[in-house]
Formats: C-alpha cells, structure tokens, sequence
C-alpha cells in the first residue's frame, strides 16, 4: 500500500551564491525518483535543521564551496540531532580538502562527502544504497 | 503510534512532520492514527491559493504569512508542486520564498509532490491538513499550481480560495479555466504593474458581474507581491469572506458536504481495498489476465465470477466468507 | 575573390568531402566545451561575405574587432593582476606586497562572503566565512590596513564586490585621501554588476530598482570627482561559471552591458559622459578557438550597437575594455597539476582574444585558497606567454582565418538571436524576474554534467585516465583565530569611534535613500566617520528592502 518516496533536502547554509552544483544535484536526484525540496541559497544552520524537521526528510545534502564546512557542518549536525533527527543521512558536495573530508566522517559530522568529479550517479546510487541497507536490517 | 499523536498535541514539530509523511505514504497505520487525530481537528479555517506557474503565488502566500503573523495567528502551510510523470521525482521550491519564517516557531511549512495518482494526492491534501489542525494551526494555506482537475480538487477542501493570475498582456482571462473560474472567493491579479493590468481587472469583473448571484461576489484585488503592494487589502478580503461564510451559514455548509463526500470516499476507498485484499487472496490474477489475452475468457465475465465468489459480510456483521 | 574562383573551391570542396567520408572518424564527437558541433574545414566560401573595413577594421578602429588599442600589446602587455585575498587585511597586504614584488602590475582583491554581503564579521550569518573565500573587510580600518605601504596613485585596483560595492568604494576613496592621494589620480575597477548577480553569482542584496539607482550614482559621482575609475565591470564571468555555454555568457554579458547604458541614459546622464568607463570581465574557457571568437564578437556587438542604437559619439563609449580568468570551473580536483596546462590554454585564447587584463587560476583553486607556490606558477604562466611565446608580437594574429571569421560571425548572430529573445520579454531585468536567463544557464549546466557524467565530455584524469591516486599537494590553511582576531578588533572600533556621530551619518544616509539623491556623498561620509558596512548596508536595507529569488532548475 505504502507509496514511501525518498525525501531529501538541498541547502545552501551559508553565504556562498555558487548554486551551480546543488541545482546539478537537485534535477539528479529529481530525475532517479527523488522528491527533492531546496532551501535556497543563505541559509542559517538554524534554518537548514529547521527545514529538514518541518519537512520530515530522509537525507539533507549541504553544498558549501565558502571554505565555512568545518563550522556549519558539525553545526547542523548537532541541531539535527537535538531535534531527534540522528537518523538522517547527512551529506556534504562542495570544495572539502582531503584532511577536513576525513575529519568530517570521522567525528560522524558527515555520512558522506561529495567532491569536484564525483558523478551524479554516485551521489544517487550512494542514496540508494543506503536506503535498501537501512531496509534490509 | 499513540505516542506519535501525543506529541503531536503537544506541539511537537517532529511529530507534525511525521505523520504528515506517514498519511502521505499511505501507511497501514494511518487510518488509526487519523481516528485519534479525528477529535481535535475543525478548528483551523483553510485557505486554498491556487493559480498559473509564475503567477508569483510562493511570494504572495509570503506576504500573506507576514500579515497573518501579525494578528498573531498560528500558521500552516502546504506547498505542491508536480511530480515528474517520467522519473516519479520532483523538485519541491515552493518553501524557498518563504524560507525567512523558516524559524518562526508558529509557522509550519510542508511541500507535497502530486506524486502521480489525482484522488490520492487530494486525500493527501486533506489528511495533511487533518494533522496540522489538530496540530493547532489557526490558518492552514494551501498553495497549488492551478492548471488541472487534481488542483481544483484539492482546493474544494479550503473554506475560502484565492485564485492568482497575472496581467499577461490581457489575453489571460480567456485561457483561465472555467472550473477554476468558479472556485474564486478572490480573485488577485499579481504583478499588477505589468501592463494590461487595468485590462485584466476589467474583464474579471464584467464576467463576474454576468452572474448575477445574491451569494458572495469576488472582489479582483490587484498586487505587486515582490514589493509587498496590496497585500493588506487582500488579508482583509480573505477576513471578509470569512466572516461571510461563517455568518451565513455557508462554512457549515460546505463543511457538511465535505463530511459526506470524505464518507463516501472512504466506504469506497475500503470497499475497494478490501475486495481486491479477497481477490489477491484467492486467484492468481495473472494467470486469469494470460486467459484473457488467449482469448479463452473475457474480462466481462470474469470479473462477475471474481466478485460472485467473493462474499463481503458474514453474519453478525462480521467480515468472512 | 571572384565568383570563379570561389566555384572552383567549392568543387574541391566537394572532392574532398567525398575523399573524407571514406576515412577513419575518431569516436569522439567534434564538439566545444560549450556543446557547439564544429565544422571540420572551413574555406574562404565561409567567409566571402566579410567585409574587411566594416567587418574588422584596424585595431584602434570601429568596430575594433582587432583590438580597442592601435599598438595593443606593441605598445603595453596586457596588466597581470591576480585575484587574491584571504584572512584579515594584515594577511591580505603581506600577500599583495608579495605579488607586486614578484612583477604583477595591479591588484584585484577578493572579499570574503560576509563583506560580499554585506554582513560585519560579527554578524551571526558570518559565522564560520570570515576571510574564508577572500579578506574580511568591515570599515575603513580595515581598508587602511589592506593597502599599508601601497601608495594608491602608483597601483590600480580592481575590486570584485557589487551589492555593496558602493560602500567599499566609497572606503577605497576615503583610503586614498587619508594616504593624500587626490581622487582624480585614484585608478581602479569596481564590479558593481549586479544583474549578473541576480542570474549567476548570487551575492546580491537589494531588490533591482535601488540597485540599478546605487549602480547610476555611481556612474555619476566617477564621472564628476574620480575620472579614472572604472565604473562596473560587467561580468561574464560568473554566468559562465554557473554552467552557461559561451554564446550564453556573450549575450547575457552583453545584454547586461545594454542594461546599464539604457539606466544611465535614463537617469539623465548624457551617453558619453559615463561610457567610456564601463569595462567588461569574461572567462577564458578550455576551448580555445571558442573563445578567442567570443572575445572579437563582444568587441564588434558592443561598437556597433553603443553607436547606431545609444549614438555614442565618443571613440572610447564604443571599445570594448575587458578583464579576463581563466575558468575555474575548468579545474579539476583530481591531478591538480594538470590544471596548469588548463589554465595556459585558457590564458593563450584570452591573450589572442586581445584581453587588456588577466588573471590565470592556480592550480590548487578547486580544493581551496591558492598557495604562495601556486600563485606564483599562475603568474609565471602569464610571464612565459608574454615574454617567451611571442604570441605577444603580432596584433590579432589569427584574423582572416576562415574559421575564426566564420566563427566569431555566428556567434555575432547566435548572441543577436539571444538579444531579440530578452526583447520579447520586455528587457533584461524581466527576463531576469520571468526566470528566462536563469533557466538557459541551469540547462545548459545539466546538460553539460550528464554529458560528463555520460563520458561524451572528456575530462581528462577525471573521466579518462583517471588512476585514483591520491592528490598530493600543499593547501593553504585559514587560521581559525582569524575570525576571533577581526571580531576583536571590530569591537575596540566600535568602543573607540564617536557613535554619535556615525548614527548621526546613518540618519542621513537612509533619509537621501528615500529621496532622489546621489548616494555617493552620504556613504562617503558615513565611511569615514568609521561606520561599518554592515550598519551601511543595514541602513539601506531598512529603505530598500531585500531581494528575493525565485529558483529555476
């Protein structure tokens, strides 16, 4: 009976405008059978947690090219969490230097991070993925 | 699930949030998460705005948000957008305009995709608006792109409906649909310093002024939504209706009808499952449909021999067969 | 050439298609970066109908195909100015003295996010983005600091801002005058282009109306008190970053060029009082030919049209100036290296394109803020072109090659088509609020990401010969204590200025907002009483509202 969709947020936290990137990602992932709902672009933390509560997502994308991961990410990580949304997928694309990318996954701020010359396909199979793991355990 | 429904009233977003989802999903629980929901919904008054793509609906619904906030009322908003009939996906921007009142704790915004079937997506509608309700929203928006029948379904579950066209060089009037022309409480022309604007108005009118009616006359109120222009006069006209529709007795009404109709639809709904759950049970569907395509039987009559094998109530009222 | 002539190429035209046919085809299609299928061979049959004097001209000359100046680089190299910025002012003068010590010839800041915005360090949104992306400037102090030691009637600047970029203006010249430089000798360039803000870059501020009024009293205030400012730099650039195709960013360029003339013109300003300053900024891309066409369209589009349609009078209304990057979309994150061969492509097709500035990208910009090392292999790139190649010695050397006029032909009519499109919808700042610009270059950027994703575009250590090694390379690394070091010393200005006096600036800053007056002196004013941008920019805000944006996919 059930018509479950996966449900995924693209934001923009930060004051960075390059949207080249997460307009690419959204038609993607609309186009491989995504609801995807956008924030828009300068967004808060606060805002961007907000939005994913309100809109009760499966995954939240974070597309940040400023430098300012390394603040916003563990941040709307932490207010994920405190709004009992431990269990979205957590996803960052953008300009992430190798040393900050491992940091991210590794304190769990992140599920995965996305760089310059991963496909779109990567990004949809990764989604994928998940949810038929999430499903089969 | 009860828990679910406790928070809800007690004013938990992530609650709200979720049982939107599991309605929208169509969940095998949702039908007794609606029964405790039930009691605690016809409180908030629902507000349908519908109109053509780029008719500056998303701005207008946030400037309405603006003067809503200011009489201090509790807001609720759904925003649907189509869903992509080739990939079944859809991008969901409706939120974006009003992406300011994000963090406004007495404003819930939810997009919704058409996710393909028409009933479904109005049952959706209403359920969603079933939770927000019981949630305590004091207004429910309901923000559809007005371009076919699933559109003006969804509307027909709103107390009052704005309609949102644009001048569009005047020829607008002519291609608006005539099912949508009779849902308008109100009609707002939006970007009303494109010209044409005093056109459009016109002929708005003078069809309007064609029926003659003693019943409620749509005023056309013109706006600039991106400079916020108008906005005040068309929260007033929406209050107006209200106390319109609330005085004459039409609010419980059309409040009745819909009682009925959401009856009727859901015995059908439930016949329905319920005999194809039978049909599943017993015949292998299938192997019937390659018969068929072999010619060796017609649909006619074995759709008759499906549902005379099947009996519905047992006795005592009790389901069997 | 006579008719015979060109019937005879033609017969051996059609010899030798019949000859290629028969041939080996390589499976990659001939296509530019931009999804133009390219001719194989192209003959003077493509080119019978140019008219030299109309058509090209002398360089110097209408329609300056050739180049805006008689000597070009005989006369004067094209100005090496590399783009930079990071961390505070003092980081940002330690690297600017850095770069005119190793033989750049002009500055070109890049600000943070924040003061792109228009937000203080210490606002809340700024969190995490202070001197991230570029340097953190607040108020003048900052802007002392920045240019230390840099005597600003010597250097030039050019100054990427444009929401605000009338405040930090306004705090370059109050600089000046505190270093006793006079405005008349300042020298510089402001973006201050704010369509292309609204269809690409995305920093904007306020809604069109008050910008388009900042960006005329702009125009203005240069035209009578700094008259050797560049006025706006109108950008391709950032539209060609968001995904446009070359034509795209050509005629949107140009589109936004026209806007800006018909504003001025419209508020009153007599055509060749304020056009002789704007300048232009495009891309250099990765397919060479393609943009080397784009760059001599653009000069002859824009000569032709500021004089039959705007009747400008004066030579220099009508020449084309532009500032050139490379294009750091081009970039890969994978072999980070080979972006020098990238970028020096890229540099080559803006110098034959006749460019009056360059900036070449380093190769670590798409994993992070170039390095001292990086930047200096990115100048050094321009240094090699200049001094070494030779490809400085000839002016336009690549005119009268049938592709190249064939080329820069259709692009002229490709960017025509794209100018009656805008037309149609009642001008550019409607096709901007219809969305139409928007969605051509969100289109075009799928469609060139599917065709990566796909392997039809190839990339090279990215979809082809990729080996998955692990990049090895030295990044430069932002001081965390960076943010907290300007938040302190923002807050020691605000204890130690006379606040009484910067409201008293505010107050009449917002009351001339909502009059028709130049803005330019209040700001100015405001500046120098040491009021921040963000209480600038908050102040007009409270006049002009916000904008919004409407989203196309």
């Amino acid at each position: 009976m059930s018509s479950k969709k996966i449900r995924v947020l693209v934001a923009k936290p930060g004051l960075d405008g390059h949207d080249r990137g997460v307009k690419v990602v959204a038609r993607g992932l609309r186009d491989a059978g995504m609801e995807v709902i956008y924030t828009g672009l300068h967004q808060t933390a606060q805002q961007v947690a907000e939005t994913a509560l309100q809109e009760d997502v499966d995954v939240v994308g974070l597309s940040i090219l400023s430098g300012a991961h390394m603040t916003l990410v563990p941040r709307i990580k932490e207010l994920l969490s405190k709004s009992g949304m431990d269990d979205v997928l957590l996803l960052v694309g953008g300009i992430i230097p190798e040393g900050d990318r491992e940091e991210l996954l590794a304190r769990g701020h992140a599920d995965q991070v996305f760089t310059p010359g991963d496909t779109l396909e990567k990004i949809t199979d990764y989604i994928f993925q998940s949810f038929k793991e999430s499903r089969d355990s | 699930m009860q828990q679910l429904v406790e928070d809800l009233l007690n004013g938990s977003k992530r609650a709200a949030a979720r049982l939107i989802s599991l309605v929208e999903n169509d969940d095998l629980q949702k039908i007794e998460l609606l029964k405790e929901i039930f009691p605690h919904t016809g409180r908030a008054y629902v507000v349908g705005v519908t109109g053509a793509p780029g008719s500056g609906k998303s701005s207008l619904v946030d400037c309405l948000l603006q003067q809503m906030r200011a009489d201090d009322l509790k807001i609720g908003v759904i925003g649907v957008d189509p869903t992509s009939p080739f990939s079944g996906g859809a991008i969901l921007g409706d939120r974006i305009r009003m992406q300011e009142h994000a963090l406004d704790q007495d404003v819930f915004i939810r997009s919704m995709g058409t996710r393909g079937s028409l009933g479904g997506l109005a049952r959706a509608t209403r359920e969603a608006i079933q939770v927000l309700d019981a949630f305590g929203k004091d207004i429910i928006l309901i923000e559809t792109v007005g371009v076919g029948q699933s559109e003006v379904d969804i509307v027909r579950t709103a107390d009052s409906t704005m309609v949102v066209l644009t001048p569009a060089g005047g020829d607008s009037v002519q291609t608006i649909k005539a099912g949508i022309m009779e849902i308008a409480d109100i009609f707002v022309i939006n970007k009303a310093d494109l010209p044409g604007s005093e056109k459009t108005i016109t002929e708005i009118n003078m069809m309007l002024d064609m029926k003659k009616s003693d019943k409620w006359r749509p005023p056309v109120l013109p706006t600039i939504s991106v400079r916020s222009e108008g906005i005040a006069e068309v929260w007033g006209a929406l209050k107006e209706h209200r106390s319109y529709m609330e005085k004459s007795g039409y609010l419980m009404e059309i409040r009745r009808q819909r009682v009925s109709r959401e009856l009727t639809e859901q015995v059908e709904y439930l016949v329905k499952s319920r005999i194809w759950e039978r049909v599943k049970e017993r015949f292998k569907l299938d192997s019937l449909v390659e018969k068929i395509v072999l010619r060796q039987k017609d649909p006619y009559s074995t759709a008759n021999e499906l549902l005379e094998q099947i009996k519905f109530y047992g006795e005592n009222g009790k389901e069997g067969d | 050439m006579d008719q015979k002539k060109l019937e005879r190429i033609n017969e051996l035209k059609q010899l030798w298609e019949k000859e290629v046919e028969n041939l080996n085809i390589r499976e990659e299609p001939p296509v530019t970066v931009s999804g133009r299928q390219v001719e194989a061979l192209n003959t003077p049959l493509d080119t019978k109908d140019l008219d030299y004097e109309k058509d090209l001209g002398f360089p110097g000359s209408y329609p300056y195909t050739r180049g805006v100046q008689s000597n070009m680089y005989r006369g004067r190299l094209w100005t090496m100015r590399q783009f930079s910025g990071f961390g505070d002012a003092y980081d940002s003068n330690r690297r600017y003295r850095y770069l005119l010590e190793q033989g750049q010839t002009g500055l070109s800041v890049a600000f943070d996010m924040p003061t792109l915005m228009g937000y203080d360090s210490d606002s809340e949104r700024s969190l995490g983005e202070v001197g991230r992306c570029g340097v953190a400037i607040d108020s003048l102090e900052d802007m002392e600091i920045l240019f230390d030691q840099i005597p600003l009637d010597q250097v030039t600047t050019s100054m990427t801002i444009n929401g605000p970029a009338a405040i930090l203006w306004c705090m370059y010249l109050a600089n000046a005058e505190k270093q006793g430089v006079s405005l008349k000798q300042v020298g510089g360039t402001i973006q201050n282009d704010i369509l292309k803000e609204y269809t690409a870059q995305k920093s904007w501020i306020f809604p069109p109306d008050p910008s388009m009024r900042l960006i005329t009293d702009i125009f203005a205030f240069a035209a009578d008190q700094v008259p050797r400012w560049n006025t706006i730099s109108i950008s391709g650039y950032h539209i060609r970053e968001a995904g446009s195709t070359a034509v795209q960013e050509l005629a949107f360029t140009l589109a936004d060029g026209f806007a800006y003339v018909e504003a001025g013109i419209n508020s009153g300003l007599d055509v060749d009082r304020f056009a002789p300053r704007l300048s232009f900024f495009f891309n250099a891309h990765i397919d060479f030919f393609e943009e080397i066409c784009k760059y001599r369209a653009a000069r002859r589009i824009w000569a032709r049209r500021m004089k039959e349609k705007y009747g400008a009078k004066d030579p220099r209304s009508l020449m084309m100036r532009f500032h050139t990057q490379t294009a750091g979309c081009s970039l890969t994150a994978q072999e980070p290296e080979n972006n020098i061969i990238r970028t020096t492509t890229e540099a080559l097709s803006a110098v034959l394109g006749g460019t009056q500035s360059l900036h070449t990208n380093s190769m670590d910009e798409v994993l992070a803020l170039p390095s001292e090392k990086a930047v200096k292999i990115a100048l050094r790139t321009q240094q090699v072109l200049a001094f070494e190649s030779g490809v400085a010695n000839n002016i336009d050397p690549l005119a009268g090659s049938y592709f190249i006029e064939a080329l820069t032909d259709q692009m002229e009519a490709e960017a025509e088509e794209y100018f009656r499109r805008i037309d149609d919808l009642g001008g550019v700042l409607p096709a901007i609020e219809q969305g139409f610009i928007q969605q051509e270059i969100a289109d075009a950027a799928y469609e060139y990401q599917k065709a990566v994703d796909k392997g039809d575009r190839i990339v090279v250590g990215v979809n082809r010969y990729n080996t998955g090694e692990p990049m090895e390379i030295e990044l430069l690394k932002i001081d965390p204590e960076v943010e907290k070091k300007q938040l302190e010393r923002l807050q020691k200005l605000k204890e130690r200025r006379d606040g009484v006096k910067v409201a008293g600036s505010l107050e009449s800053l917002k009351k001339s907002a909502a009059s028709s007056d130049n803005l330019i002196p209040l700001i100015l004013e405001a500046v120098r009483c040491y009021a921040t941008e963000g209480e600038i920019v908050s102040a007009l805000k409270d006049v002009f509202g916000e904008y919004k944006e409407k989203p196309l996919f």
